[in-house]
C-alpha cells in the first residue's frame, strides 16, 4: 500500500523524519518495503539503519521555485513558442520562452490575473530531459530559442520527475496553492515522499491512510485526527426513493445508500488527481475518484451506481436494492467483461430487473456510473485490461448520456464469503482485497458520509438530505479483561500499567482501569481482536509492537529441561550419509514430486514392472506439466539428474537420503526414507601420471563394494545375503537384492540399458550405470550398537593359497562358505583373489582362488597342523561343491 | 705359483682402483674373492704345491685375500657414499607437478546448514522431532487457528492433492501439533524440539522462489515461557551461526498460530549491515518468522493456554545458505549440479 507523507499529514503531526518514520513502524509491523522520494531530498536513516540510496531527483531549493506566470507574449520568430514572463520572487519578471500548448491560450491577452502557478527552473537548475524517454536528466543552460535568449524554464510534471506527462507545463491551482508567495522553494509546495508499506492479512483496520495515521500517532505520541462526516445535504430527502432488502444478514449484515443530485461528471480536483496518482490509482473522474480516494483514506469501499438507470430498470418506480444469494445457474457480466457463473454463496447486489454486481467485489456491466468522456472505468480499483477496455469503450458510445444523479452504496460483507467468492470466481479487486481481510460494519456508514460530501464538493451536485442505513446483523462490541499479570507472563517483563492504558487508548481502545486488571473495550474500526484468553494474546501482541521490540530484554530459558529424547532414525539416516561421503559418494537432494510418465521409464516399454505397485500422491492444482505427483522412487531423478551431470562429468558416484510417497488405503500416504545410489564412469579418477589411456569403467562390483563398505561400517546386525533376483529397471543377469537376515532391503545392480538410454544416458554397453534403491529403515533397522572388539593377534599367522575348480553354477557365495566352515577355529580369514576360466581348466568351469589366513590365538601354528586343516577344507568343497584341487 | 698370485694381486688392486660403479665393483669381487675367484681358487690349490711351500704361500694368499677384501670393503664404500651424493644430486623431482588426485565425497549443503542448525539447538536442549509431507488440511492449517477460507490462507500458495483434505505441507508448522500430542502428555509435559522437513508451495520457480523448500520449525512450550526467552534464544543461535558479533532483531508481523507474532533479522551476513543487494541495502536479512504459541494452538495441543506458554519460529536453511555463501540462486539446490555440489 502507497502512503503519501503529505496526506498523512492531514490526520497526524510527523516530528520525526521520514527515514525514521519508516523505521519504526516496519518494527511495529507494517513493514515498508521502500520509500519513494519527490523533489526533498533523502533524510538520515536512524542510528544502526542503513537505507538503500535514492538516486531521484532533488529539486534544487534555490533554483526550482514556485513561479507565477502573470503574462504570456507571442514569440516575435515562432507560432509554436510563447515568451511566460514569470515572477519568481526576484525584483524583475523573468522571460521563459517555451512550447507548452496549456499557456497558449493566455497568448497576447494580457496581464494574467490571478496569475498562473508553475514550476520554475532558473540556470542550473537539474531536471529531467522531458523529450528523453530514459530517465536522463539535463543541467539548464543558457541558449537562445528562435532568437531569444532564454536561460529558464517552467516545468512540466515530467521534467520534475512527478510523472511521465509532458503535454505542457504543471499548472497549479490558485484557489490550493495561490498562499505560497513566488520564489517559495518548490519542495515546500510539491515536494512528498511516499512509503510502500507491505500490509499483513491481519491488519485491515490500517489498510488505509487514517489506519496508518492511528499507528503512527500511537508510535509517536502525537494526536490523531479524524477526516471529518458532516454532510452538507440540501436536495430533497433519500427516504421514499430507494428501498433495501437485505436477504443474508450474516454474509452482509450492513448496507446503506446516499444519493447526490445533478452532478456535473468532470475530473476530480488537482488535489485529489495527485493524491490518487501518488497512491498508485489513476483518475477517472469526480465520482470514481471520490469512491477511490475515500476507499483509500478510510478503508472502506464504496460503489457508485447511475440511479436514473436503476430507475429505469425498476420501471420508474423508486428501485428496490436487493442483497441475496444467486438462483441456481445465474450468470454476472461484470464491468471487465467475464461472465461469471455464480457459485451459491456469492452473494450479489441486485434490483428487481435482476443483479447489478458482486456484492464488495465487483460491479457488473450494466449499472455503472456512464461517462462517456473516458475511455475507462475502474470504480472498485478493478484493473482493466485492453480487452476490457475495447467492450466499454464500444458500449459507451450507445450510452445514455453522462450520469446526472448517483447513488452511493458502503456496505459490510462477511469476509471469509468474500474471499472464497474471490478465489471462486478467480476475480479481484482492490475492494474486494480490503473487504477479504475484513471491514468493520461501522465503517460502512462513514465512508458513505465522507464520500458523499467529496462528490459534493467536486462535482456541484446536491446531496439528498438523509441516508439509507440497514444494519440488521450489528457487529458485537467486543470487551477484554486483561489482568496487568497476563502481559508479564506472555512477555517476561513487566510493562507498567499506565503504559499499557497509554498504548491501548493511542490505539483507540476504550480502556477502564480496575485494580491489577484492565477493561478493554475494542474500538469499532477492527475485527482483529479475539475475546477471552484469546483477546489478552491479541491485546498483549499491540501492547509489545507499540511499546517496542526492540527494547525487549534477551532472557535464557528458565523453564524446566524437558525429557530429552533420542531420534535414532534421524541418527542412523546420519551415520548412513557419513559412511558414504566416507566413501567418496557426492550426496544430492532432488525434487520429490514427478510424473507417472517419469517413473514408468524405469520399465522397458512393454515388460512389468518390478516396483511394487501402489497409487500416486497425485496434485490436484500442479504448478508444471513435469511435476504432477510424489515420487515412487528415488532411482529416476537420480537417473534425471546423472543424466544432466554427465553433459559435463563423466564420473559421478550420487547418493540420496529421502522420503518416496505409496498412496495406500489410507488418506495420508507411507512416506518411507529410501537411500538410492547410483554410480557411472571410470573407476579411478583421470591422473597426468596414467596419460590418456583408458580407464576401466565401474560396475557391478564397484557398487556392490561400496554397499559392502556401508555394511561394515554400520554394522549391520543381521545375517546379510545377496540373491541374485531379476528387476525390470536393472540388467536381467546383473542384479541383486540385499537381504539382512532374509528380509528384502532393496535391489541393486547395473541398471537395464534401455531404461538408462530412455533417460538419456546412452545405450553404449560399455558404459555402464549400476544403482541401488534402498528402503532405510529395514537397512538400518537392527544396528550392532556395542561392539566387541577383538584382541590385535600375537602369534604369527601362517598364509596359504587355495585355487578350487567348480561348475560355473556354483555361486562364489557358497565357496567361501564351505571354505570357512571347513577351516574352523584355526582359519582367520579367506580372501577371494582371482577368478579364472579357460585353458587349463575345462569349459564350464572356473578356477576361485583364495588367500587364506591360517592362526591360533595362543600358539605358533605348526605345518602339519596347517595340512590337515588345509586338506579337510578341500575335501569339504569337493564333498560339497564338487570342486577340485587346481593343479 | 707365488708369482702369479702376486701378479694377480698387483692386477686386482689396479682394476680395483678404476671401479666407480658397484655393479663393476661387484663383478671384481667375484672374479678375485668369489666361490671361483682367482684368489679363492689359488688358496683351494694350495695343497698341491710341496709341503715346504705351502706354509709360506697360504699365508702369504691369505694375506692377500685379506688386504683385497679390505681393500674392497673401502672402495665399496667410498662407491656407495658416490652413488648417494650422486642420486641426491640428480634426483630432483618437479614439485609443481599436481598430485594424484584423491576422489572425495561430500553431503548436499541442505543437509550440512541443517546439520549445523540441529546442532546449535542441541546444544540449547532442542531435539529434532519429524512429521510427514503429506499432510491433512487440518493439521496444516484449522488446527494451527487458520480456518477453511480464512484469508490468512492466502500466505501460503498450497498445493493440494487429489485427496480432499489432503495437501503437501505449506510450513513445518503442523508437526507442532504432531509433537504437542506426541511429547505433551495430554498437555502435562513441557516441549523443546525442532522440526525440520521438506515444505511445498505453489509458486513460479525463479531465482527467488522454489516450490520446495526445507524449513525448520521450533517449539518451546513449558510453564514459564517468555517473550525474552523466545529473543534470548533466537539470538544465541543467531550468534552461534552467523558469528558472536551480529546483531539481532524483532519486527513486528502476523501469524495465525503466534500471537505476538514477530519476525527475527540479523545483521547482514555479506555486508555486516553496511548495507548491500542481498539485505536489499537495510544491513538486516530476515532469518525467521517466529512468535508465541497462540493460545488456541496450545489448546489444540492439549495445553491449557492460561497456565502454559510456548514460543515458536520457523528458519530456512537453504535461504541461510544462500546468505552466508552469496548464492544468488535457490534453484541451485535441487539441480544438483556437481559444479555446484562439489564447492560446498
Ligand atoms: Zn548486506
Amino acid at each position: 500500500m502507497k502512503v503519501p507523507i503529505s496526506w498523512l499529514k492531514d490526520y497526524v503531526d510527523i516530528d520525526i523524519s521520514i527515514e525514521e518514520l519508516a523505521e519504526r513502524l516496519t518494527l511495529a509491523g507494517l513493514e515498508v518495503t521502500g520509500v519513494e522520494y519527490f523533489g526533498i531530498p533523502q533524510g538520515e536513516p536512524p542510528e544502526g539503519i542503513n537505507l538503500p540510496p535514492s538516486d531521484h531527483l532533488v529539486w534544487d531549493r534555490d533554483k526550482i521555485v514556485l513561479g507565477a506566470i502573470r503574462e504570456v507574449k507571442a514569440h516575435p520568430n515562432a507560432d509554436r513558442l510563447v515568451l511566460a514572463m514569470v515572477d519568481y520572487g526576484g525584483d524583475a519578471l523573468e522571460q521563459c520562452v517555451t512550447g507548452a500548448p496549456n499557456l497558449f491560450a493566455y497568448k497576447d491577452q494580457g496581464p494574467i490575473d490571478p496569475p498562473l502557478l508553475s514550476p520554475f527552473a532558473h540556470e542550473g537548475a537539474e531536471v529531467y530531459d522531458g523529450h528523453a524517454s530514459d530517465g536522463s536528466r539535463m543541467i539548464l543552460k543558457e541558449r537562445a530559442l528562435r532568437g531569444i535568449p532564454n536561460r529558464s524554464m517552467v516545468c512540466s510534471e515530467k521534467e520534475l520527475g512527478l510523472s511521465d506527462e509532458h503535454e505542457g507545463i504543471l499548472l497549479l491551482p490558485w484557489d490550493e496553492f495561490g498562499h505560497f508567495p513566488p520564489g517559495t522553494p518548490f519542495q515546500d509546495v510539491l515536494g512528498d515522499a511516499v512509503l510502500d508499506i507491505d500490509m499483513l492479512p491481519n491488519i485491515a483496520r490500517a489498510y488505509n491512510i487514517v489506519g496508518v495515521a492511528r499507528e503512527v500517532a500511537a508510535l509517536t505520541g502525537q494526536r490523531l485526527r479524524l477526516p471529518p462526516l458532516d454532510v452538507v445535504a440540501e436536495g430533497a430527502p433519500i427516504a421514499g426513493e430507494v428501498s433495501l432488502d437485505i436477504r443474508e444478514p450474516e454474509l452482509n449484515p450492513r448496507f446503506t445508500l446516499a444519493l447526490i443530485r445533478d452532478i456535473e461528471l468532470k475530473p476530480s480536483p488537482g488535489w485529489m488527481q495527485r493524491r490518487l496518482r501518488l497512491a498508485g490509482m489513476r483518475p477517472i473522474n469526480n465520482i470514481v475518484d471520490a469512491t477511490n480516494y475515500v476507499m483509500l483514506e478510510l478503508g472502506q469501499p464504496l460503489h457508485a451506481f447511475d440511479f436514473d438507470t436503476l430507475k429505469e430498470r425498476a420501471g420508474g418506480q423508486p428501485p428496490v436494492i436487493i442483497t441475496r444469494l444467486p438462483e441456481p445457474g445465474e450468470h454476472l457480466i461484470t464491468l471487465d467483461g467475464e461472465d461469471h457463473a455464480l457459485d451459491e454463496y456469492n452473494i450479489l447486489v441486485a434490483d428487481t430487473a435482476g443483479s447489478l454486481s458482486i456484492g464488495g467485489i465487483m460491479g457488473g456491466l450494466e449499472s455503472e456510473v456512464n461517462d462517456p468522456s473516458v475511455d475507462m472505468l475502474d470504480a472498485m480499483g478493478v484493473e482493466l485490461d485492453e480487452d476490457a477496455e475495447r467492450l466499454l469503450h464500444g458500449k459507451a458510445s450507445a450510452r445514455r448520456p453522462a450520469t446526472r444523479n448517483v447513488l452511493l452504496e458502503a456496505a459490510a460483507w462477511n469476509f471469509i464469503n468474500i474471499r472464497r467468492t474471490m478465489q471462486s470466481q478467480k476475480m479481484s479487486s482492490e475492494a474486494g482485497l480490503r473487504f477479504s481481510r475484513g471491514v468493520h460494519p461501522a465503517m460502512a456508514l462513514r465512508g458513505l458520509l465522507r464520500c458523499i460530501e467529496l462528490m459534493r464538493q467536486t462535482s456541484g451536485g446536491v446531496v439528498a438530505a438523509g441516508h439509507i442505513d440497514e444494519y440488521p446483523l450489528p457487529a458485537p462490541e467486543v470487551q477484554v479483561d486483561l489482568p496487568v499479570s497476563e502481559v508479564d507472563r506472555l512477555l517476561g517483563f513487566h510493562i507498567p500499567q499506565d503504559e499499557i492504558v497509554r498504548i491501548l487508548r493511542a490505539l483507540e481502545f476504550d480502556v477502564v482501569e480496575e485494580g491489577d486488571h484492565v477493561r478493554v473495550t475494542v474500538p469499532d474500526h477492527r475485527l482483529d481482536i479475539g475475546t477471552g484468553i484469546t483477546g489478552q494474546a491479541d491485546l498483549v501482541e499491540e501492547i509489545a509492537r507499540i511499546y517496542g521490540y526492540d527494547r525487549i530484554p534477551d532472557t535464557v530459558i528458565g523453564d524446566t529441561l524437558p525429557r530429552q529424547r533420542a531420534n535414532t532414525a534421524l541418527e542412523r539416516e546420519e551415520m548412513v550419509r557419513d559412511a558414504l561421503a566416507r566413501t567418496g559418494l557426492r550426496e544430492i537432494v532432488a525434487y520429490r514430486l514427478t510424473t507417472p510418465e517419469r517413473e514408468a521409464m524405469l520399465t522397458p516399454p512393454g515388460q512389468p514392472s518390478s516396483w511394487p505397485q501402489s497409487g500416486y500422491v497425485t496434485l490436484a492444482n500442479p504448478i508444471s506439466a513435469d511435476k504432477t505427483v510424489m515420487r515412487h522412487t528415488l532411482l529416476a531423478g537420480m537417473l534425471d539428474i546423472a543424466a544432466a551431470n554427465a553433459r559435463h562429468t563423466d564420473r559421478q558416484l550420487l547418493f540420496e537420503i529421502g522420503s518416496v510417497y505409496w498412496q495406500t488405503g489410507q488418506a495420508l500416504p507411507e512416506e518411507p526414507v529410501h537411500l538410492g545410489i547410483l554410480m557411472t564412469g571410470p573407476r579411478e579418477v583421470p591422473q597426468w601420471q596414467d596419460g590418456r589411456r583408458a580407464r576401466a569403467r565401474m560396475d557391478f562390483f564397484d557398487l556392490k563394494g561400496v554397499i559392502e563398505a556401508l555394511l561394515r561400517e554400520l554394522r549391520v546386525a543381521g545375517a546379510v545375503t545377496f540373491a541374485p533376483v531379476e528387476h525390470s529397471s536393472f540388467h536381467p543377469g546383473r542384479t541383486a537384492e540385499l537381504r539382512i537376515d532374509g528380509r528384502a532391503v532393496g535391489v541393486f545392480g547395473e541398471v537395464h540399458p534401455l531404461v538408462r538410454d530412455a533417460f538419456g544416458l546412452g545405450l553404449d554397453l560399455e558404459r555402464p550405470v549400476v544403482a541401488a534403491e534402498f528402503d532405510l529403515g529395514a537397512l538400518v533397522a537392527d544396528l550392532t550398537v556395542l561392539r566387541d572388539i577383538e584382541p590385535v593377534p600375537t602369534q604369527p599367522a601362517v598364509y596359504q593359497d587355495i585355487a578350487l575348480v567348480v561348475d560355473e553354477s556354483v555361486p562364489a557365495a557358497d565357496v567361501l562358505a564351505a571354505i570357512l566352515a571347513a577351516g574352523g577355529d584355526l582359519l582367520e580369514d579367506a580372501r577371494l583373489f582371482d577368478v579364472y576360466r579357460g585353458d587349463p581348466i575345462p569349459a564350464g568351469k572356473k578356477s576361485l582362488a583364495y588367500a587364506l589366513t591360517y592362526r591360533a590365538p595362543d600358539r605358533t601354528l605348526e605345518d602339519k597342523e596347517v595340512a590337515k586343516v588345509h586338506a579337510r577344507i578341500v575335501k569339504a568343497a569337493s564333498r560339497r561343491l564338487g570342486a577340485t584341487l587346481r593343479a | 705359483m707365488l708369482e702369479q698370485l702376486e701378479s694377480t694381486y698387483t692386477q686386482a688392486l689396479a682394476e680395483l682402483e678404476t671401479i666407480t660403479h658397484s655393479d663393476a665393483l661387484h663383478d671384481w669381487e667375484r672374479r678375485y674373492l668369489g666361490k671361483k675367484g682367482a684368489v679363492t681358487l689359488a688358496l683351494r690349490a694350495t695343497g698341491q704345491l710341496p709341503k715346504d711351500e705351502r706354509a709360506a704361500f697360504g699365508k702369504r694368499a691369505n694375506e692377500i685375500k685379506n688386504a683385497l677384501a679390505d681393500a674392497f670393503t673401502g672402495r665399496e664404500e667410498m662407491i656407495r657414499q658416490h652413488e648417494l651424493a650422486q642420486s641426491l644430486e640428480e634426483g630432483e623431482i618437479d614439485v609443481t607437478l599436481p598430485g594424484r588426485r584423491v576422489p572425495t565425497g561430500g553431503l548436499h549443503p541442505a543437509t550440512q546448514t541443517l546439520r549445523r542448525i540441529y546442532a546449535i539447538w542441541a546444544e540449547m536442549g532442542f531435539q529434532v522431532y519429524r512429521s510427514r509431507d503429506v499432510e491433512d488440511d487440518d493439521t496444516n492449517f484449522t488446527l494451527l487457528n487458520i480456518p477453511p477460507h480464512h484469508p490468512a490462507r492466502d500466505m501460503w500458495d498450497t498445493f493440494h492433492t487429489t485427496t480432499p483434505g489432503v495437501i503437501l505441507r505449506t510450513h513445518t508448522s503442523p508437526g507442532q501439533i504432531r509433537a504437542m500430542h506426541d511429547y505433551g502428555e495430554n498437555g502435562t509435559a513441557p516441549i523443546r524440539v525442532i522440526l525440520p522437513g521438506m515444505c511445498y508451495r505453489y509458486e513460479q520457480l525463479s531465482a527467488r522462489s522454489e516450490i520446495q523448500f526445507n524449513q525448520v520449525e521450533g517449539l518451546a512450550v513449558g510453564r514459564h515461557i517468555h517473550m525474552t526467552d523466545l529473543k534470548g534464544t533466537i539470538a544465541e543461535f543467531a550468534r552461534r551461526m552467523f558469528g558472536a558479533e551480529k546483531r539481532v532483531r524483532f519486527r513486528g508481523s502476523y501469524f495465525p498460530f503466534t500471537e505476538p507474532s514477530i519476525e527475527v533479522d540479523v545483521e547482514c551476513m555479506i555486508c555486516g549491515g553496511d548495507g548491500c543487494p542481498v539485505c536489499k541495502y537495510t544491513g538486516w536479512v530476515e532469518i525467521a518468522g517466529a512468535g508465541m504459541v497462540h493460545p488456541v494452538v496450545l489448546q489444540n495441543g492439549g495445553y491449557d493456554p492460561t497456565e502454559w506458554s510456548g514460543f515458536a519460529f520457523g528458519m530456512g536453511p537453504e535461504r541461510m545458505a544462500m546468505n552466508v555463501n552469496g548464492i544468488k540462486d535457490i534453484r541451485y539446490f535441487w539441480q544438483n549440479d556437481l559444479r555446484f555440489l562439489e564447492q560446498f
